[in-house]
Formats: structure tokens, C-alpha cells, sequence
């Protein structure tokens, strides 16, 4: 199919590869996505999109605060920690 | 070459909620590190976002404080990418289905002419985590993920550093006055994303856009202005092409810098955010929540020189404070003299406000004390000097200035005869002083008004003690 | 006392009775859950310690003469389900060392009834899949068809139930993943409808197409657990405010007459009796459509004429849903981190190493629906052709009050096949994700066995909050045990 560009959508997503997998998965997914394609058969001009679980608006929920974690339970499931902040490789910007 | 400079700014606005715009988390500044968050704005399994309807509603009353068009029906979205102060590796964003559309914000132009700055429209979303570079790692703090921020951003109206600075400050003294932000600087409650490019004068075409990301000082905006104006013209003259690309400012260095572009930039991948319903506000929802909206600063300005009249400069900076400007209003109603209301809350109050650093929303004075004060002293019940003296405690504690003059005995001595005897005793005291007044020292009356004054204990109408003063000195 | 074997309705009753206590229906329970974990291997992680101590504790307050809608139940719950204090994990590597510091809400719900948690069952990774197969624990066997797969992604829930490992449990349906297992084992599996079940702290799998429901031996403990779970809460966003009524008074005026679906008609739909359709699943179907008219159903052919498009629609709209909420397993915040000195790096590796084949084909699937140049195509064309769908069911359900279809186009097929066949898989969940495209609500209701002994089921499909209709005609179709 073309587009399908595996190393460009692994990068967006995050995912480091391996040779072994680039090539499964670039396969796979080329016959995925050649199947998923039929629904282009279809005529959808005028359709509105279903873009929720159901049509209901407006679910809002009042400005009231609410007891959150504390900082050693978010802590404790971080990786790493430096002091109270959760520790990550230098962020070069 | 004549140039023309080419602005548009994008403002984002913290909104004073009590909680996140998606969770029940606080919102305060300045809290330790990882103190004021919870599964939902940690991104943790399973957590789910809720919408903050204080935060749609400040967003609306915002729209409407500029003119802005309420859509009828606006969605939040998506916007993924990856970055450590992201803690779902998604933002909750509004991409084309926003609150508020159109608008605008009137500014005082280069040339001194008023113009209105468009607004293009106005979205809702969450800030992101703070991170912290130290030695060897970085440190990422959640306290201010998915806070509520709107972002307000303006055509490319804007000709100059000083008309963008004038925007913000317009901008900034509405979101106050409508009460939807502190707009505290120091804070970052508003910061600003800045487009800024040149081209000839009278080319219609724009010239390539440099985005400067992320300020939060008027200072540092205006400085970074001026510094990229510069280095567009410079590069122009000498023929240098322009990158479309992001800078960032270094205030210590005093200039813009290209950013390491994050990598994916380009592919945001929105889609329609599906733990959210969309938002569909009716006329009448839309019309309650216009009736809790103040009226806007400028309007309020103009209509104060002609109620009251008082000078433009006075109604300037009432109307700019929107607890200063309820206050005199209702003063002067109260003690139905416009022109002193003004003068006090602009002298006496705001120097109280000054020395004792008490914000005048968190002082004890109320307008109906302060108009009674001022009634009290436009009808001569009392003297200026008693007046000055009793603010401090009306400020401090409260209370009923009429009671409070009644049962200390305040009011003022007008009686002619109890001041005579004070001014004979005072001149019978003090012949030397007497002398002095006769052998030409005009300075020498003010002491012995101040002694007839502590006489009477400051009850007695001060011009009468000076008149009968010079009368009987003659 | 064979005390795994009990249905829900029948524990109750006992203790009730005082004919025995929680701890020992909870002991005899993990007794065999523990014993059939080398086997079966329905949980990931099985808590006696909590478990018996929560047991203690509804029997003091039963002594008490306190009482609850579950009051002492032994209940399995899916692994993507936040309990708080315990591991969480989703099935995925990627979670582990992760301890959930909060309850989802249906976890919540069922303490305050009073339930007993057993343990955790095993699932696919994240929920993508439906042989559970996929599970970074290794896969589950199917207790009734030994050999074969539970089906999936709730697995392990369909085996602990079906296996007699535990009385009832909770999973979740994205696609078909509480009704397909519950089909393979032989149990009562409710998809309830979008927004009828608070969804928060369940691990997101699809935002817009997951529900939690039930996993039981019989009608009337589902209904007893949808009455439990169901109602709109503040903390999702995409529940909604409409009256839980009591679901097992569904039947109650139906019951013991001689025509208890007189007046209802049952609609059957012609796309889910195409090829590919199991001969002896298509016979199974074929009696419960008999038995169902001998009850006094009428029944009445309908279409859904855009079926066949159901599965396309279904990947893009899942998988791009996916690749966003999985996101955030990045190695930053809690669970698996593979450390590097660059954190793109970092967010790689981690991933890389944390997730399995499956997550990744569907996290790349998803990430290609949505990226620039292909958002019109897939993702936001599948979104419209969701419309043709939804309506396909409002048509429908204009002509009849449920429909009725098999659940799965085959039995449980043997472990280990189609592995690597990931569009097989898929085409697999034909029959199901038409209603989570939908939002409306379904059950699924053992209609038999095949020769070889492996049970089928009938799918039940109602309209939006359907559940007590749903019930009602279950409770009338349902075999005996």
C-alpha cells in the first residue's frame, strides 16, 4: 500500500524495532491496511461522523477539589526520582 | 527599504478555577513538587478526564468581555506527542471546534489613533508538567499539568513591540475585570507565544513568520520584539532570506535563539478526544452566564468622565482596577460628590492600599463606609483631618463612620464661641509667638491655628480658627 | 460443599442461611482458583490473604446483621482493573512494578456490596486480542474445551468462571471481548451499553467502544451485578445520568408463564448467518430461534446491511484510540523503564521492550490511521462509515425489540493456531464489534455444546439501555445448567 512508511510511523509512536520485526510487521500491516481500505468503497459525503461511544453533550462536572495522591505514593511508582521530581535523562531543548 | 513589522500573538490565560480543568486538583502556585496531583492529571491507568464547568464558563464570559462569538458547538481533541512534562503523552486540546470565535481587543495605535486588534478565537486546554534541567538528569514536576489554560490568539493586527505591549496590557486588565484570571505574571498566568515577520510597506503578501515561544514578562516581549525586529531588517538589507522557524528568548543575552525543534512537530495526529462529550451551549446558557459580566474597562472609562465628571486621567486608573472602580462608584453615589469620591480613593485609599500592602478586595473597607465618610464630610459633620483619621481604621476594621463619630464625639466645632475662647487662650499663651506674627513671620499663625486645633481637639473647622485668627491679629 | 461451583444467587442464599460462611465459600474458592493456576492459568495474580480477609470481614458484619447485594461474594476481576494497593498490570511487561494507589469505580461499587476480591484474571496484553494469547504471562485454557482457547481479551475471567474457579467476574468489551470468551465457556457475558458502566480506572483500551460487564453462570447473577456496577459517575466523563432500574425484576412477571416472550419480537439479522458461519454453531442458533418461538417470540428477518464493513470501521477507529491512550506507557511515571542517557531513546526501548507483537502491530496501525495524509482516508472516513452502522442498528430496532445471532462464527478453536495470522484474528470479531461500534448493549447466553463438547452461544443485542429487555428474554432462553 503505499504511504505505509514503517520506520516513520514507529518513530511517531515511540517504537523501537528490530530488523526481524520491521520486516513482520511492514508486511502485516501492508495487508492490514490494504483490508481496512475497502471501506472506501463506500460513498460517505454527507455522513456525519460517530465520533463518541453516544450522542450526549454537555457532561461537566462542578469546580470542587478532590483529594489527590500524595507525593511519596507517585514517587514510589516512578522509576526514578531526583528529590520530590521524577527523574528523567537531560530534556536538551 | 521602509518596513513594515507584522505581529500576532498567541495568549495563554491560567483560569482562576479552584480545581484543574480535568481533575480535582488545586491549582495554587508555588506548591512543592508532585504535591497537587492525582491519577487523572498523572496520566495514570485507567484515569479519566472530567470537564470543569467553571472553566467553560470562564472561558465563555472571556469571549464575550472581547466580543467574541460563542460557537454553538465546540469539541476537545487530541494533540499526541511525546515529551516528559506531557503526562498522558497527549494534550487536551481544542483544535477546530473552539468556544469562541472572532473578536476583538482596542488599543491606542502608533499613532495615538484607537484601533481595534481582531481576535481569531479563543480555545480551552490543559497546561503541561514543569521540567527542570539540573546536572546530568532532568526533573519533571505535575503540579501544573492540566491546569486550566485558555488560549487567546489574535490576528496579525499588530505594527510594533509598543502596540503589542499595549494589546497585552488591554487584554490583561479584561481577563481581570471579568474575573476570569489573576493574570499574575510573576505566576505565568499569561504567556504569551509571539509571530512576528516584516515586509515592504505596501506589499499585501506576509514575509516569513519566526515564532518566539513561551514569555511571560511585558518587559521581555517587548525587548524580544525590538531585538527580532532588528535582526529581520538586518538580514533583509543584507539579503539575507529569513527560515520560518521557532526561536526562544534569553533575557540574559538580550537576544532570540533557534530552538531544537521538537522531532515530530510536524504530525500532531488530532483527533476528536472520545472520554469527552462535546460541548453544546444553548442561547439562554450562553445569555446567564453574559449577566454575571462586568461592564468593559474602556466603556466603563468613558462612562465615568461623563456620570461623575471627573478628569480622564482619574477615570483611567479607576476603571483599569475593576475592585477599585466598584468601590468609587458606589462611594460616589452614596455621598452623591463624584469628584471627591475620586479624589479620596484615588489619594487616601490607594496610599493605604500602598503602606499597608493589604489588597483593597482584602481590606475591611466597604463603599457603603467610605460614601458615609465622605457624606459625613461634605455635610461638615466632621473635618478633613478627622476624615483622614478615621480611614485607616475603616480600612483595617470596618464599620459605621456616622456611629462612630457620634460616640466619640468627633463632630466638628462650628460654634464661634467655643472657638473664640480657645483662640484667646492661644494668643494669650503664647505672646512671643504673637509677636512674631505682627513683626511679618507668616509662619508663625500656623502654630497657633495648630494650638486652637489641639484645643478643640481637632473638632474645630480649621479655615474658621484661621479666619478669626488673622481677624484678631489684624 | 463443591463451593466453586455455586452460582452467586445460591452463595448468597447459603450464607444467608447461615449454612456457611464467606471464609469458607472464599477458602474452598481459592482452593481450586490455586490449584488449577499450572493448568487452566485463568489469574495472573491470586490475593487469599486479602481475599480471606475481606471474606472475615463480611461475615463479622453478616453476624452483625448487617446486609449487601453481594455480602461475601467471591469475585475474579480482569487485570486492566485499578484495585488499589494492588499491581495492575494489563497483561503488558510494560506495567510491571506498577501498584494501583486508587479503585476503578466498578471496584468501588463492588466493595461497597460487600464482595470478596479473589485475585486477577489473565487477559491479552491490554486487551487486544480474543484468545488471550497475547498476555505477557503466557495464554489461558479454555476449562470446558480443554485444549482450545477461552477466547478473549477476557480470558481469564471466562475461564475462572467457567472452570468453576470463581463464582462470578468482571470483564471488559471493546469488540466482543466479554461475550466471545463468555461464548467459548459456556457462561452469561454482558456488553452493557456505552456509558451504562463507569469505565474510569480501567485501563483504557478503546475509549469510545469499551464497557465493563458481567461474567456468570446464569442470568440472574448478571443481573445481580449489573445492579451493582451500572449507574453514571462523576468521574467518567461518558456516563450517563439514566435510572438503574432493578435488572432482576426483568423476568418477574414473564416468569412461569407458558409464553413468557409473547409479544416480543426478535429480530435476525441475515448478515450474521453468512459464510464462514460454523455448521454446528449455525444449528445451536437455529434451536434457541425454535425455543425462543415456542416461547411465543415472533421472529422477523432484519439487516444490517453495512456488516460486512464492520470489521475495517472497527480496526481504524480501535487502533487509532489505542496508539493514544497506550501512549502513556512511556517509562516516565510508573512501570517498566528501560534507562537511556536520551530520552526519545529511552521512550523507544521502553516501549519496545514493554509491549508485545499484537500491541505494537495495533499501536503502528493506529498511528498510520491518524498520521498527516491519511487522517481523510482512514481514520475519518471509518468515523462516518461508524455512522452507517449505528444506524444500521436504529433500523433494526425500529422492527423488532432484540436481535438474535450467534455470538462467534466458530467454537473455540485450538491454542496456538492463527497466531501468526493477525487478519483471521480479527475477522474472528465479526459478529461483536458491530454493537460497540453502535454503543448499544448485548449478551451472551450459552445455547449448547458442539459434538466435541465445545460450548456455543447466542448473542442477545438490545437497543440503547435494552438491559432489562435483554434479561427478560435471557431468563426465558436460558438452558439449564
Amino acid at each position: 500500500m503505499a504511504g505505509f512508511d514503517i520506520d516513520r510511523v514507529a518513530h511517531l509512536a515511540r517504537l523501537a524495532l528490530t530488523d526481524e520485526e520491521r520486516t513482520l510487521f511492514g508486511g502485516q500491516l501492508e495487508t492490514i491496511v490494504a483490508y481496512v481500505e475497502r471501506i472506501s468503497a463506500l460513498d460517505v459525503t454527507s455522513l456525519p461522523a460517530t465520533l463518541h461511544g453516544h450522542g450526549v453533550n454537555n457532561i461537566f462536572r462542578e469546580d470542587t477539589p478532590r483529594e489527590g495522591l500524595d507525593t511519596e505514593t507517585v514517587l514510589d511508582n516512578a522509576p526514578a526520582r531526583v528529590g520530590d521530581e521524577i527523574r528523567m535523562p537531560r530534556v536538551v531543548e | 527599504m521602509d518596513y513594515e513589522v507584522v505581529i500576532g500573538l498567541e495568549t495563554h490565560v491560567q483560569l482562576k478555577t479552584r480545581t484543574k480543568m480535568f481533575c480535582g486538583c488545586g491549582t495554587s502556585f508555588g506548591a512543592p513538587p508532585n504535591s497537587h496531583v492525582c491519577p487523572v492529571c498523572l496520566g495514570y491507568p485507567g484515569a479519566l478526564p472530567s470537564m470543569n464547568r467553571e472553566a467553560i464558563r470562564y472561558t465563555v464570559m472571556a469571549g464575550l468581555m472581547l466580543g467574541c462569538r460563542i460557537a454553538g458547538y465546540a469539541k476537545f481533541d487530541r494533540k499526541n506527542y511525546f515529551y516528559p512534562d506531557s503526562s498522558k503523552d497527549y494534550q487536551i486540546t481544542q483544535l477546530d471546534q473552539p468556544l469562541c470565535l472572532g473578536g476583538g481587543v482596542e488599543i491606542s495605535g502608533e499613532d495615538g489613533v484607537r484601533r481595534t486588534i481582531r481576535i481569531h478565537h479563543i480555545h480551552l486546554e490543559e497546561d503541561v508538567g514543569k521540567l527542570t534541567h539540573r546536572a546530568g538528569c532532568s526533573g519533571v514536576d505535575f503540579n501544573r499539568a492540566g491546569v486550566p489554560l485558555m488560549e487567546i490568539v489574535s490576528e496579525p493586527d499588530l505594527r510594533s513591540a509598543d502596540e503589542a505591549i499595549a494589546y497585552l496590557t488591554a487584554l490583561r486588565e479584561m481577563m481581570i475585570y471579568a474575573g476570569v484570571s489573576e493574570c499574575n505574571l510573576e505566576e505565568g498566568n499569561m504567556r504569551s507565544d509571539v509571530n512576528i515577520s516584516i515586509r515592504p510597506r505596501g506589499q499585501q503578501a506576509y514575509g516569513t513568520k519566526i515564532e518566539i515561544k513561551n514569555m511571560n514578562t511585558f518587559s521581555g516581549i517587548h525587548a524580544a520584539l525590538l531585538f527580532e525586529i532588528e535582526r529581520q531588517k538586518s538580514a533583509a538589507a543584507a539579503g539575507q532570506p529569513l527560515r520560518q522557524e521557532t526561536r526562544r528568548w534569553d533575557p540574559e543575552l538580550g537576544e532570540t535563539f533557534v530552538m531544537r525543534t521538537k522531532e515530530n512537530a510536524d504530525d500532531y495526529r488530532y483527533f476528536p478526544e472520545p472520554d469527552l462529550m462535546p460541548i453544546a451551549l444553548s442561547p439562554e446558557q450562553v445569555a446567564a452566564w453574559a449577566a454575571d459580566l462586568p461592564e468593559a474597562p474602556a466603556k466603563r472609562r468613558t462612562r465615568m468622565i461623563a456620570e461623575y465628571g471627573i478628569p480622564e486621567y482619574d477615570a483611567g486608573v479607576l476603571s483599569a482596577d475593576r475592585a477599585l472602580a466598584d468601590l468609587f462608584e458606589a462611594a460616589a453615589k452614596r455621598c452623591g460628590n463624584g469628584k471627591l469620591a475620586s479624589n479620596w480613593v484615588m489619594a487616601e485609599v490607594l496610599a493605604l492600599t500602598a503602606k499597608t500592602s493589604v489588597a483593597l478586595t482584602d481590606s475591611a473597607l466597604t463603599a457603603e463606609a467610605l460614601g458615609d465618610l465622605l457624606k459625613l464630610l461634605a455635610d461638615k459633620t466632621i473635618n478633613g483631618p478627622t476624615a483622614k483619621a478615621l480611614l485607616p481604621e475603616l480600612f483595617e476594621k470596618g464599620g459605621d463612620p456616622a456611629a462612630i463619630v457620634r460616640e466619640r464625639g468627633l463632630g466638628q466645632v462650628s460654634d464661634a464661641d467655643a472657638i473664640e475662647a480657645f483662640v484667646d487662650a492661644a494668643l494669650a499663651a503664647n505672646p512671643k509667638v504673637v509677636a512674631d506674627f505682627k513683626a511679618g513671620k507668616q509662619a508663625a499663625l500656623g502654630f497657633l491655628v495648630g494650638q486652637v486645633m489641639k484645643q478643640s481637639k481637632g473638632k474645630a473647622s480649621p479655615q474658621l480658627v484661621q479666619e478669626m485668627l488673622r481677624s484678631r491679629l489684624a | 460443599m463443591e463451593f466453586a461451583k455455586m452460582t452467586v444467587t445460591e452463595a448468597l442464599r447459603g450464607m444467608r442461611a447461615g449454612a456457611f460462611t464467606s471464609v469458607e465459600l472464599t477458602q474452598g474458592v481459592l482452593q481450586a482458583a490455586q490449584a488449577a493456576q499450572n493448568t487452566i492459568h485463568a489469574y495472573v495474580t491470586l490475593d487469599a490473604e486479602g481475599a480471606l480477609a475481606q471474606a472475615a470481614e463480611a461475615d463479622r458484619m453478616r453476624a452483625a446483621g448487617q446486609e449487601l447485594p453481594l455480602l461475601g461474594v467471591p469475585i475474579a476481576v480482569k487485570d486492566n482493573m485499578n484495585v488499589k494497593g494492588q499491581p495492575c498490570t494489563a497483561s503488558s511487561h510494560i506495567l510491571e512494578g506498577y501498584v494501583a494507589p486508587y479503585d476503578a469505580t466498578v471496584i468501588a461499587q463492588l466493595r461497597a456490596a460487600g464482595a470478596v476480591f479473589l485475585g486477577r484474571t489473565n487477559m491479552d496484553e491490554f486487551a487486544l486480542g480474543s484468545t488471550t494469547q497475547t498476555s505477557y504471562f503466557g495464554p489461558t485454557e479454555n476449562p470446558v474445551a480443554r485444549g482450545c482457547i477461552p477466547g478473549g481479551s477476557s480470558g481469564g475471567s471466562a475461564a475462572a468462571v467457567g472452570g468453576d474457579l470463581a463464582l462470578c467476574a468482571l470483564g471488559t468489551d471493546t469488540g466482543g471481548s466479554i461475550r466471545q470468551p463468555a461464548s467459548h465457556c459456556g457462561l452469561v457475558g454482558v456488553k452493557p451499553t456505552y456509558g451504562r458502566v463507569s469505565r474510569y480506572g480501567i485501563v483504557a483500551c478503546a475509549s469510545s467502544l469499551d464497557q465493563v460487564g458481567p461474567m456468570t453462570k446464569t442470568v440472574e447473577d448478571a443481573a445481580l451485578l449489573m445492579n451493582v456496577i451500572s449507574g453514571q459517575d462523576a468521574m467518567d466523563a461518558t456516563s450517563l445520568d439514566e435510572p438503574v432500574p432493578d435488572y432482576t425484576q426483568a423476568w418477574i412477571e414473564s416468569e412461569g408463564s407458558e409464553k413468557p416472550l409473547a409479544g416480543i419480537t426478535l429480530g435476525i439479522p441475515k448478515e450474521y448467518f453468512g459464510e464462514g458461519l460454523d455448521p454446528e454453531v449455525h444449528t445451536r442458533i437455529e434451536e434457541a430461534k425454535m425455543r425462543a418461538e415456542r416461547l411465543g417470540a415472533t421472529l422477523r428477518p432484519v439487516s444490517l446491511p453495512n456488516t460486512a464493513y464492520g470489521i475495517p470501521t472497527y480496526y481504524i477507529c480501535m487502533t487509532a484510540e489505542i496508539s493514544a491512550n497506550l501512549a502513556r506507557f512511556d517509562g516516565v511515571r510508573y512501570g517498566l523503564r528501560v534507562p537511556c542517557d536520551d530520552v526519545i531513546e529511552q521512550y523507544k526501548r521502553t516501549r519496545a521492550e514493554g509491549f508485545g507483537a499484537e500491541v505494537k502491530r495495533r499501536i503502528l496501525l493506529g498511528t498510520f490511521v491518524l498520521s498527516s495524509g491519511f487522517y481523510d482516508a482512514y481514520y475519518n472516513r471509518a468515523q462516518k462509515v461508524r455512522t452507517l452502522i449505528r444506524r444500521d442498528f436504529e433500523a433494526a430496532f425500529a422492527q423488532c425489540d432484540l436481535l438474535l445471532a450467534p455470538v462467534t462464527p466458530e467454537p473455540a478453536w485450538p491454542l496456538g493456531v492463527y497466531q501468526n495470522d493477525p487478519i483471521r484474528n480479527y475477522l474472528s470479531d465479526v459478529l461483536t464489534v458491530g454493537v460497540n461500534l453502535a454503543g448499544c448493549c448485548a449478551l451472551s447466553l450459552p445455547a449448547g455444546k458442539t459434538a466435541a463438547g465445545k460450548p456455543v452461544g447466542v448473542q442477545l443485542i438490545g437497543p440503547n439501555f435494552g438491559e432489562m429487555m435483554l434479561f427478560r428474554v435471557a431468563k426465558a432462553l436460558e438452558l439449564p445448567r
